[in-house]
């Protein structure tokens, strides 16, 4: 609580490589790695929702694997490679999940869309969805409040299918 | 968020240094109960130990045939491990009935097993909890109670454990390994949490200055014969109602062993010996699968909104050992229960 009997911490240096660019960052322990992409490196595509772990939000890939960055310390990512929603499309080309979400019209307002497509390369990474069924239960972390469900999954199996 | 310090071990024996200068220091590995009950300020550590770098991922073989299992493993890991998946399918279903693919990632068996409740007043600073700032009462016993306890509950507290994990590990007869600056020790996982009696704001017996290092299951898995059936407001992403563990050695249609553990129901995974001895030689029958609930349902009391719990859970411990009977586990991925 900044007690007065604790020492203010010093900033840490935290080195970390997004989107394949390295940067070293001077951040207070307690700075998530969503704040630190969002208010440190103006990558706002990742996107804040409940700050909590129970929207699916803020999903960005450490080391290609899905995670919530809202509950990630920067500091402890350390030396890590992050890839964000701006870093999926390659030369110019889409992510195969980028297109298909465009092509399925899998979004209403957008803001679940960076965090739905960021988990959903993380699920095609994993390979673990073989059905529907399958997708639905392994992107339950990720709540759309427009309710574009249906148009994710099918977008998501258009991906799967392509891969 | 409170400021704090930030450390990250080089080895257990430096964890277990940097836990023992500062008493308000805890431990991090996946971060996501701790960082979220920071972010409530129900949880202010002056010092974060950051473990999520030690050498504790490997899942090992155990000289008797059994499974060490690092207690750094991811979760996700964990579940898709080909010894789990094959062998410890139960462990499997019940890590994968929990939280998200994103959460499971990044969680840790160590911190799974430390996860705190989800009692909402816990969580809320505004109110009374034994639990967060002990004496000041219970808001849960004459407040919302619908998703509390109704086993081993006291007048001081009635919130639930919410791991998914420790009540497959529990049936499993899993046991966990533990360090700390007077060497080594091993506690049956059973034993690890407690009930909350008059003392509600310690949930295990993992002492201060002690770390989990692993977690050891017994060779024998129950693969063939086992279910986790998990009831729950919607149909992924939420915390159980009521869980159940079940596991079964058939002969025919007569029970050899037993093992029947339920979650959601009280401070700990619920487990009963007399239930499973009444199991032992009979026939896998719905009847006898009821008198089995009766018995690890003796004692159970409602609160204002919590009854339903109650036949809840007997219904669900009947249906899944008919599941494990029947050699149809439930389906974590397709929802309908067999
Ligand atoms: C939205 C949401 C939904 C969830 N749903 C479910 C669910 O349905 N079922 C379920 O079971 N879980 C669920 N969870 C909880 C999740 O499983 C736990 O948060 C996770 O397992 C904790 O592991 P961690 O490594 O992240 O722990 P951390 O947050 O790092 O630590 C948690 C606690 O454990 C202590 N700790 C960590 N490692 C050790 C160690 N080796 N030795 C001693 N102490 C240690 C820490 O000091 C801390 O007190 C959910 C979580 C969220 C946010
Ligand atoms: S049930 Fe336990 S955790 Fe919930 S308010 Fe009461 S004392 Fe606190
Ligand atoms: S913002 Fe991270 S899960 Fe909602
Ligand atoms: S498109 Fe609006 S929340 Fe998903």
């Amino acid at each position: 609580m900044g007690d007065a009997t604790h020492d203010i911490p010093e900033r840490t240096p935290v080195h970390v490589i997004v989107n394949g660019v390295s940067h070293t960052l001077d951040l207070a322990p307690w700075t998530t790695l969503l704040d630190a992409l969002r208010d440190h490196l103006a990558l706002t595509g990742t996107k804040k929702g409940c700050d909590h772990g129970q929207c699916g939000a803020c999903t960005v890939l450490i080391e290609g694997r899905r995670v919530n960055s809202c509950l990630t310390l920067a500091v402890m990512t350390d030396g890590a490679e992050v890839t964000t929603i701006e870093g999926l499309a390659k030369d110019g080309t889409l992510h195969p999940v980028q297109q298909a979400f465009i092509d399925h019209d899998a979004f209403q307002c957008g803001y679940c869309t960076p965090g739905q497509i960021c988990s959903a390369a993380g699920l095609l990474a994993e390979g673990r969805a073989r059905d529907a069924d399958e997708i639905r239960e392994l992107m339950s972390g990720n709540l759309c409040r427009c309710g574009a469900y249906p148009n994710i999954v099918a977008a998501i199996q258009q991906a799967m299918s392509r891969s | 968020m409170n400021n704090f310090q930030y450390s990250r071990a080089s080895n257990v024996a430096d964890a277990i240094q940097l836990l023992a200068a500062d008493p308000d220091a805890k431990l991090i590995a996946g971060g996501t109960n701790l960082i979220d009950l920071m972010k409530e300020n129900v949880e202010r550590p002056s010092r974060l130990v950051d473990i999520s770098r030690l050498p504790l991922r490997d899942i090992e073989q155990t000289a008797d045939g059994g499974l060490r299992i690092g207690a750094l493993v991811p979760n996700s890991d964990l579940a898709y491990h080909p010894q789990i998946e094959q062998r410890y399918p139960l462990l499997a279903s019940a890590i994968l009935a929990g939280a998200s693919a994103q959460l499971r990632n990044m969680a840790s068996v160590g911190g799974n097993l430390m996860q705190r409740t989800r009692c909402a007043y816990f969580y809320d600073t505004a109110t009374p909890c034994n639990k967060r700032s002990p004496g000041t009462g219970c808001s849960a016993i004459d407040g919302l109670n619908r998703n509390h306890a109704i086993l081993g509950t006291s007048s001081s507290c009635i919130a639930t454990n919410p791991s998914d994990m420790s009540v497959a590990l529990a049936a499993l007869d899993a046991r966990v390994h533990i360090a700390s600056r007077s060497g080594e020790r091993a506690v049956a996982l059973i034993d690890f949490h407690r009930l909350p009696g008059d003392r509600p704001h310690i949930d295990t017996n993992l002492g201060s200055g002690e770390i989990i290092t692993a977690i050891e299951l017994p060779p024998r898995g129950f693969a063939q014969n086992y279910s986790y059936l998990k009831i729950r407001d919607r149909l992924s992403y939420a915390f159980a109602l009521v869980a159940v563990a079940a596991a079964l050695d058939l002969e025919g249609n007569v029970i050899g062993e037993a093992r029947l553990t339920l979650g959601g129901v009280a401070h700990k995974p619920w487990r009963s010996l007399e239930a499973e001895a009444a199991l032992r030689g009979q026939a896998a029958t719905p009847d006898h699968f009821g008198r089995a609930a009766d018995l690890l349902l003796q004692g159970a009391a409602a609160r204002a909104h919590n009854g339903f719990k109650i036949e809840l859970a007997r219904r669900a411990v009947v249906r899944t050992l008919m599941q494990a009977a029947r050699a149809t586990p439930q389906s974590q991925a397709h929802k309908k229960i067999a």
